[in-house]
């Protein structure tokens, strides 16, 4: 597919040479997305603050006043994102109509320099799950066969890219919620370093885990929004320095040698995309990169201690939804332990429902140490085993997923193989590493993505590395 | 009623949980105003202390600096790690469905302090003090149909010091809280104001006939040492009593009814909450330097019991170095105890102030809205003087301070000012006899008492002499010679 969109250095470079205007390419992206409705990748548009931002942006413009390095670029945030011109609504009942008073940071910084939020993507309620079906309102469909699914949980920022409503989108990622939506719809997906983007203002999965990220049709692009986003921010503790170089003009030669996770290579990954995954390698091979095999013993327990540890922040984190503050409240109700049940017991979905049920499980007394305990060890011993690994080798490759984007309606009685997409993507959510998934061909005549990651704080040579790789790949 | 010998035959287990309202300007993960005393509902209150949605706890390094110097307050060291945990439960004031606190790591471990009660010195275990936000505050009005929460006070640090079961009477529970408040007081980490609860003491109290430990009770909420007292005494003849009947204490949570002086059963405690506390994955733990720690550690001011220590050279009663050390938090911009220290190296003059600061000074202050203006030190240097020459009595010395702390500035000679306001006594030996020839010439019939033995007299025609002298006479050097004269 041909994109009606150039890079974004490209557009904001148009805009800020007054021969494009922001407003041109609001309407460009409105109209792409109410021609592309029947994928069901929008929650929301928020047309008209984006019309009145790119007026803004337009009239500086012709004033001869400077303007930011993403001058009229339009994006689209998924919809766990606090922005205004919306409901900020996490894809959930419990928050349907919750109109944000504040906006999260990311946004803020993207904003600054004159990015335009034109719309809310769809997701898996409050982002759990790996295909948008656990949206509350609706699934949506990937651009490539509408009738299998387009990842989770950040499918409608994923979809949105590859229906070329926008240059890019916003998404979140817990377990691999980037990542995999990016896979199954062809895209490029970046999962930062934990903590290099401010969490301030997106409504919180497992805070531990939770990453920002863009979803792009280029890693130049990933490169440029990242960028913008990234370092450290007073309202979010757990931010950590940008590196110094930034992370655009990226430039290198590929590296000298990278591992293979062995563990992503066994039994269990579809023989087609290991096949993609094999050429790719084999690509690399043939520029003399040096290839190694590289065993994590722990993977092996990495799915499990993830779906231990993501349900007790979960549980944790979705206790504000209460009733009595915002969103959903069971009027119904006639007293206080009343109005807490019904109103979370009909606001909330059975995804959300389980993985409290779980959470409040593994942290209750008496089973808080042979759950919640032992999974941060096998965290700590993962995190042991990517540093040893991270001496010998920059950067780790594998698919990041085990098959290629499923029917819709496929997996959706069975949580439990919903929950073993997420195998190949969790392991860098435990540890904090980077991983991007890069578009590496198709398999059953769906994308296939290949995954790369590299050593906490490494993200401008992981994307220097993904650039290069992405020239050798196309 | 509970008789004493009766109750002499239990022993009595007390621990105190104390928790105590940080001073810092903001609260410990917003950056809004933290002294919600004169507030609107609802005013003091960001997204992050309402709950929102992606809202986020940033801690607040002030917060971690006082409770640094909390830990030095209680005699020991802050840990060098220390982290913050969920601990959830459901309830309208309580925004985020659960509580920032510290379980299992603590940033103040093991820690003491000592107590005189009767005379006798005890040391009182602190288990640990850990940090945490301070819930909202709910109110249900009477006859009405909903509950009003006011989140203002939402996120507010504090700081819950847990002592060791180490106490054994009222006594020593209100001594305990009182030692307590001073050490936050001097360590200046709390504004401590005890009717605005800044810190609120939930007392821990059993009975046992036998060596083993009843069942406790826990008072909670109470914000005066006088209360911790009367609870104390309340529950113990309440616990025995029932247990004198045959019945069992019940693991409860009471309340206390200053009004009728008696606690009240709040809600049981059999079933034992399950928190579910976990690490919280949005503050990263608190890692303290040596540095740090050292650096605030060279900085703290002077406790309590070095204060004590550094006063005992005096010879104060207990009583006497008790009363300076409430004046110096009760008035802090005085500087009681600095001014005294001062002064040290004249124990006799230093004692001699101790004496005007416990008996003039402190009452005067208690009374008088305004600042002091005038330096304590001149004043009382100049009225020690004063005295040393035999020119001012006690009782005009005592009106001569009183009058001179009110004034806007000392005079120029405050001995010219005490003369002109007639306060200096008449010291004149010539001019003294010649008022006690007249006086005993005007009391034939003292002056002839005195003769014949009958020394009584001599303090009534004492009081003659300085009743003449219009108050000016020294009164010693009076009655000498009106021995003198009639001896002669």
């Amino acid at each position: 597919m041909q994109s009606q969109w150039p890079s974004i250095c490209a557009i904001a470079s148009a805009v800020q040479a007054g021969t494009t205007s922001a407003s041109e390419l609001v309407e460009r992206a409105l109209i792409a997305i109410a021609k592309k409705d029947e994928y069901k990748a929008i929650i929301a548009t928020t047309e008209t603050r984006a019309r009145q931002r790119a007026l803004t942006i337009d009239k500086q413009v012709s004033d001869g006043l400077a303007v930011g390095r993403l001058a009229g670029v339009p994006f689209i945030a998924k919809d766990n994102f606090l922005v205004f011109g919306a409901d900020t609504t996490a894809a959930s009942n419990i928050l349907r109509g919750f109109s944000a008073p504040y906006q999260s940071v990311a946004i803020e910084k993207l904003e600054a320099e004159g990015a335009i939020c034109v719309a809310k993507a769809n997701l898996d309620a409050f982002a759990h799950g790996s295909s948008t079906e656990n949206s509350d309102f609706m699934t949506t469909k990937n651009p490539h066969d509408s009738t299998r699914v387009p990842g989770g949980s950040s499918g409608g920022s994923a979809a949105a890219v590859m229906l070329d409503l926008a240059p890019f989108a916003l998404g979140t990622d817990t377990g691999g919620s980037i990542r995999l939506p990016a896979s199954y719809c062809g895209a490029v997906g970046y999962k930062p370093t934990y903590g290099l983007v401010s969490r301030s203002g997106v409504v919180a999965m497992a805070s531990s885990t939770d990453v920002i990220g863009p979803l792009t049709r280029s890693v130049e692009d990933a490169a440029m929004v990242l960028d913008v986003m990234a370092g450290k921010d007073a309202l979010d503790g757990t931010t950590i320095e940008r590196e110094s170089a930034g992370y655009t003009n990226l430039a290198g030669a590929l590296p000298s040698k990278v591992g293979v996770i062995k563990e992503y290579m066994a039994e269990g990954i579809d023989p087609a995309v290991k096949g993609q995954i094999v050429a790719a390698i084999d690509a690399l091979k043939a520029r003399s990169v040096e290839v190694v095999e590289i065993s994590l013993p722990s993977l092996s327990a990495a799915l499990a201690a993830y779906y231990i540890l993501c349900p007790a922040e979960v549980s944790s984190n979705l206790s504000r939804y209460d009733g009595q503050r915002f969103g959903h409240s069971d009027l119904e109700a006639r007293t206080l332990d009343e109005s807490y049940g019904r109103s979370r017991s009909t606001g909330f979905g059975r995804e959300a429902k389980r993985r409290i049920m779980i959470g409040t499980y593994v942290l209750s007394s008496g089973y808080y140490d042979a759950y919640y305990v032992k999974a941060q060890t096998v965290r700590t011993k993962l995190i042991a085993e990517f540093n040893e690994a991270f001496q010998s080798v920059d950067f780790l490759l594998g698919p990041t997923a085990p098959n290629t984007a499923f029917k819709i309606g496929e997996n959706i009685k069975d949580p439990l193989q919903m929950y073993l997409i997420d195998i190949l993507t969790v392991a860098a959510n435990l540890v904090g590493v980077p991983a991007i998934s890069l578009p590496a061909g198709s398999a059953n005549d769906m994308p296939v993505g290949l995954q790369i990651m590299a050593a906490q704080k490494n993200d401008r040579a992981l994307l220097t590395f993904a650039k290069a790789y992405e020239e050798l790949l196309a | 009623m509970i008789n004493a010998e009766l109750r002499k035959s239990y022993t009595v287990t007390i621990g105190i949980e104390c928790h105590v309202q940080l001073k810092t300007a903001t609260k410990l993960f917003s950056a809004v105003g933290n002294d919600a005393r004169d507030a609107e509902p609802n005013t003091l209150v960001s997204h992050i202390d309402f709950g929102m949605p992606g809202a986020l706890p940033v801690l607040n390094s002030e917060a971690v600096r006082l409770a640094v110097k909390a830990a030095f307050a209680l005699g020991t060291e802050p840990e060098r790690f220390s982290k913050f945990d969920r601990k959830h439960y459901f309830y309208p004031d309580l925004p985020k469905g659960y509580q920032i606190s510290q379980f299992d790591e603590p940033i103040i471990g093991k820690g003491s302090l000592e107590i005189v009660v009767d005379g006798e010195t005890k040391v009182i275990g602190i288990t640990r003090a850990h940090m945490e936000e301070d819930a909202g505050k709910s109110t249900h009005p009477a006859g009405k149909d909903y509950s009003l929460v006011d989140l203002n006070r939402a996120g507010t640090p504090l700081l819950e010091i847990v002592s060791e079961p180490d106490m054994h009477s009222s006594a020593e529970a209100k001594a305990y809280a009182r030692e307590l408040y001073l050490r936050m007081r001097y360590a200046d980490v709390s504004e401590a104001n005890l009717y605005y609860g800044n810190m609120r003491f939930d007392v821990n109290v059993s009975v046992s006939k036998t060596s083993e430990l009843g069942t406790r009770t826990e008072t909670k909420n109470l914000n005066s040492f006088r209360s911790v007292e009367k609870s104390v005494e309340y529950e113990v003849d309440r616990q025995i009593e029932v247990l004198e009947k045959g019945g069992v204490i019940v693991q409860e949570t009471r309340g206390w009814d200053d009004a009728k002086q008696r606690t009240f059963s709040q809600r049981s405690k059999e079933n034992a909450d399950d928190y579910r506390y976990m690490p919280d994955p949005d503050i990263p733990p608190i890692v303290l330097s040596e540095e740090y720690i050292a650096e605030i550690g060279a900085a703290m001011p002077v406790m309590p019991d070095a204060w004590r220590k550094r006063l005992s050279s005096l010879g104060l009663d207990r009583a006497q170095t008790e009363t300076l050390l409430d004046a110096q938090v009760e008035f802090s911009k005085e500087g009681y105890l600095q001014l005294l220290e001062a002064m040290l190296d004249n124990q006799a003059f230093a004692k001699q102030v101790a004496n005007w600061l416990v008996n003039i000074d402190i009452p005067f202050m208690r009374d008088y809205d305004q600042p002091i203006k005038v330096q304590r030190v001149v004043l009382y240097g100049a009225i020690a003087e004063l005295i040393g020459d035999g020119k001012l009595s006690s009782t005009n010395a005592k009106a001569l301070i009183t009058e001179l702390l009110a004034a806007e500035s000392l005079p120029d000679d405050i001995a010219v000012y005490a003369a002109d306001k007639g306060y200096i006594q008449e010291s004149d030996e010539a001019a003294i006899a010649a008022i006690v020839a007249r006086v005993l010439k005007d009391n034939p019939q003292a002056a002839n008492d005195v003769k014949n033995g009958e020394l009584k007299a001599i303090g009534f025609l004492t009081g003659q002499v300085m009743k003449a002298s219009q108050g000016k006479a020294n009164p010693g050097l009076a009655s000498q010679l009106i021995k003198k004269q009639l001896t002669d």
